[in-house]
């Protein structure tokens, strides 16, 4: 059986991938539907995202892939694998190093550069769903720019609740223009999509959308001026490993004292620290 | 010397698919794919319309490595499928040359043609046949080659090509005329489906679908949920050709295409009654029927009966069910999204859970000093 063609798809296949980004940086915030094909990992998995890396990588590139804050996540391993398996690409887990970061629900700590770019898994594009099941309709909502739906539900949940009440994907107004779903990255990486450098595109492989924030980009997190945007509070957590403190911090157990403790979810972030490659 | 990161991951991984490895191999026993190829039909059948990939070879490669998992064995088909340039689109089939194994009509007991029971297991009677597990190689050569020397004798008289069933209603004026549409229709495997859809992005996408979503759907629809109990008009199996273009010159008459090879299918034309305005003087309401189509890869017959009901029913999306909603039906019937997103619920949800439980630790400390004021 004849073997795999450089990043897995025919050339052809790659191409019409591209096409779709590029009006998906045209439009920010705008979710170009894409023929997106079936790959070797699951729907769900992140195929969203790997098919734009995949389309996108060249023999030059360093590749970077997160899941959930971490290079060593399984699923980011086999992502990983299969990128490295078809295209033999140079891996990296430093930030600042790589060309291609793929990540699933973390922008990293270290801010990224103009010759960067990040690619977002996502699993549900369409930030209208929760309150229209509808494609057809949701369509034609953004066409409208007709968001008073989505405005309505964060009232009804500060009347409920008190507050927003969201978790990861809060969602954003891109370029005044498009609400969009950022993926479930915490709240706390939301301000990091505002005026970027980086190139930053999102991909939902189930969904077959395409969906891009280019460089410099204006983007806002839906709020109220009564009740401003708010994210995870950080304030006074502290890492366990390096002692960073203001960056998103994983909650975890001591397994003897049964205590809380934390630790930076950026894993990479977190071992350049102890590492003194960058400042503490 | 610095810290390094924990590879935890990948060794974890490496490991788990060395497990799985056991897994297979640990009966020591070897399945040849020839024999697969050769005696699983059933499930060959089932991945090559799920997969979507007419190839009985790879399908029984895929059931080897999947260890018999339809889902497994369906993923690694569309996965390869995905890697497959599409050099060409082959002309329009015409179902009437089908070389017909099995044909049978619901509608109808005498159709020009007759009736061809084929093979089915419609009416054995499911009793498992404890002599399997003792068949002799030996036995079955002698007895397949006495049965194909009685075929040879047999079967010469029925003719190859069986006019449709359907086509006797449509004379008689019960079937709406409509008109032939042969333009180009949009493969939904090269444009992701915008709503609303063709019906041709329809059959695509139903064609697809998962033998069981699809029985499902078609279920609840005769059972309550949708269309009126409809009647297979005609159900048939069997082998069509398959043309394409003579690839080097611009040209399109039948003279210049080149055979390539036939696929085997199972079509059904389902029968749905309608209650219509006539335009008769008396204006009495008429009964007309509308047809619901199915098609699939392979023998998988309750699939394209299915597929026929819900074709029927998606043309009819004024009608406020579930099974009448092309959404509904469209964007949940396909093995890999469905499988795929359900399982991706096993992938860690730290960041995600992490942000939600801030929100609910915040929401129930704002409560606690609302209840104190």
């Amino acid at each position: 059986m004849k073997s795999y063609n450089f990043a897995f798809f025919d050339e052809g296949s790659k191409r019409e991938i591209r096409r779709a980004t590029l009006k998906a940086i045209a439009l920010p915030g705008y979710q170009v539907p894409f023929a997106s094909r079936e790959m070797p990992i699951a729907r769900g998995w992140g195929t969203g995202g790997l098919q734009l890396t995949l389309s996108l990588v060249g023999k030059d590139d360093k590749i970077k892939v997160i899941d959930q804050g971490a290079d060593e996540s399984v699923n980011a391993v086999n992502i990983k694998k299969l990128i490295k398996n078809t295209t033999d690409v140079e891996e990296t887990e430093f930030t600042e190093e790589a060309t291609l970061i793929q990540s699933r629900h973390r922008i990293p700590e270290i801010e990224l550069r103009e010759d960067q770019i990040l690619v977002l898994q996502v699993p549900i594009p369409e930030p209208l769903r929760e309150i229209e099941p509808s494609e057809y309709i949701t369509k034609r909502l953004h066409a409208d720019k007709e968001y008073s739906g989505i405005w309505l539900m964060l009232f009804e949940r500060i009347m409920k609740h008190g507050s927003m009440a969201t978790g990861a994907d809060h969602p954003v107004l891109v370029n005044n223009r498009y609400v969009m779903a950022p993926s479930p990255i915490p709240r706390f990486d939301n301000h990091k999509l505002n005026n970027s450098k980086a190139l930053i595109l999102l991909g939902a492989g189930r969904e077959k959308k395409i969906y891009a924030v280019p460089p410099y980009t204006e983007v806002q997190s839906l709020a109220f001026e009564d009740y401003p945007f708010e994210v995870e509070n950080m304030d006074d957590k502290v890492c366990r490993l390096c002692g960073a403190r203001g960056v998103f911090m994983d909650e975890l157990i001591d397994e003897e004292t049964k205590e809380k403790y934390y630790q930076c979810n950026d894993v990479s972030y977190c071992l350049q620290r102890l590492n003194n490659e960058i400042a503490n | 010397m610095g810290y390094v990161a924990v590879k935890g991951g990948t060794s974890a991984i490496e490991e788990s698919i060395k497990r799985l490895r056991y897994e297979r191999l640990k009966g020591k026993q070897v399945i040849d794919v020839e024999v697969i190829k050769h005696s699983m039909r059933g499930l060959i059948d089932q991945i090559m319309s799920e997969g979507s990939l007419y190839s009985r070879d790879l399908a029984a490669l895929a059931i080897k490595q999947a260890e018999g998992n339809p889902e497994e064995a369906t993923f690694l088909i569309r996965a390869y499928r995905s890697t497959l340039p599409r050099k060409y689109y082959s002309k329009v089939v015409e179902t009437e040359w089908m070389r017909v194994e099995r044909r049978i009509s619901a509608a109808f007991k005498d159709i020009p043609g007759g009736q061809i029971l084929g093979a089915t297991y419609d009416y054995t009677h499911r009793l498992l046949d404890f002599s399997l597990y003792e068949e002799k190689i030996e036995e079955i050569k002698e007895w397949v080659e006495e049965f194909e020397k009685s075929l040879e004798t047999d079967c010469e008289e029925i003719s190859s090509q069986l006019p449709k069933v359907i086509d006797l209603l449509r004379r008689e004026g019960f079937i709406d005329q409509v008109k032939r549409d042969d333009s180009e229709p949009e493969d939904v495997t090269r444009k992701s489906i915008e709503f609303p859809t063709t019906r041709s992005e329809r059959l695509q996408i139903l064609t697809r679908g998962e033998t069981g979503a699809l029985t499902a759907l078609g279920y609840a629809s005769i059972r309550g949920y949708g269309t009126l109990h409809p009647t297979v008009g005609e159900l048939r199996v069997g082998k069509l050709p398959i043309y394409i273009d003579y690839p080097l010159e611009n040209s399109d008459t039948d003279e210049d295409s080149i055979y390539i090879g036939e696929i085997q299918v199972t079509e059904v034309e389902s029968l749905i009654p309608d209650v219509k305005e006539a335009d008769n003087e008396n204006g009495n309401k008429e009964i007309q029927f509308s047809i619901g189509y199915g098609i699939c890869y392979g023998q998988n017959e309750t699939k394209a009966i299915a597929m026929s009901i819900l074709d029927n029913c998606l043309e009819k999306s004024h009608i406020d069910s579930p099974v009448h909603n092309e959404e509904f039906v469209l964007m949940h019937v396909d093995c890999i999204e469905a499988t795929g997103f359900i399982s991706h619920l096993k992938l860690p949800h730290y960041v995600t859970f992490q942000s939600k439980l801030d929100s609910a630790r915040k929401i129930k400390k704002e409560n606690k000093r609302d209840e104190k004021l």
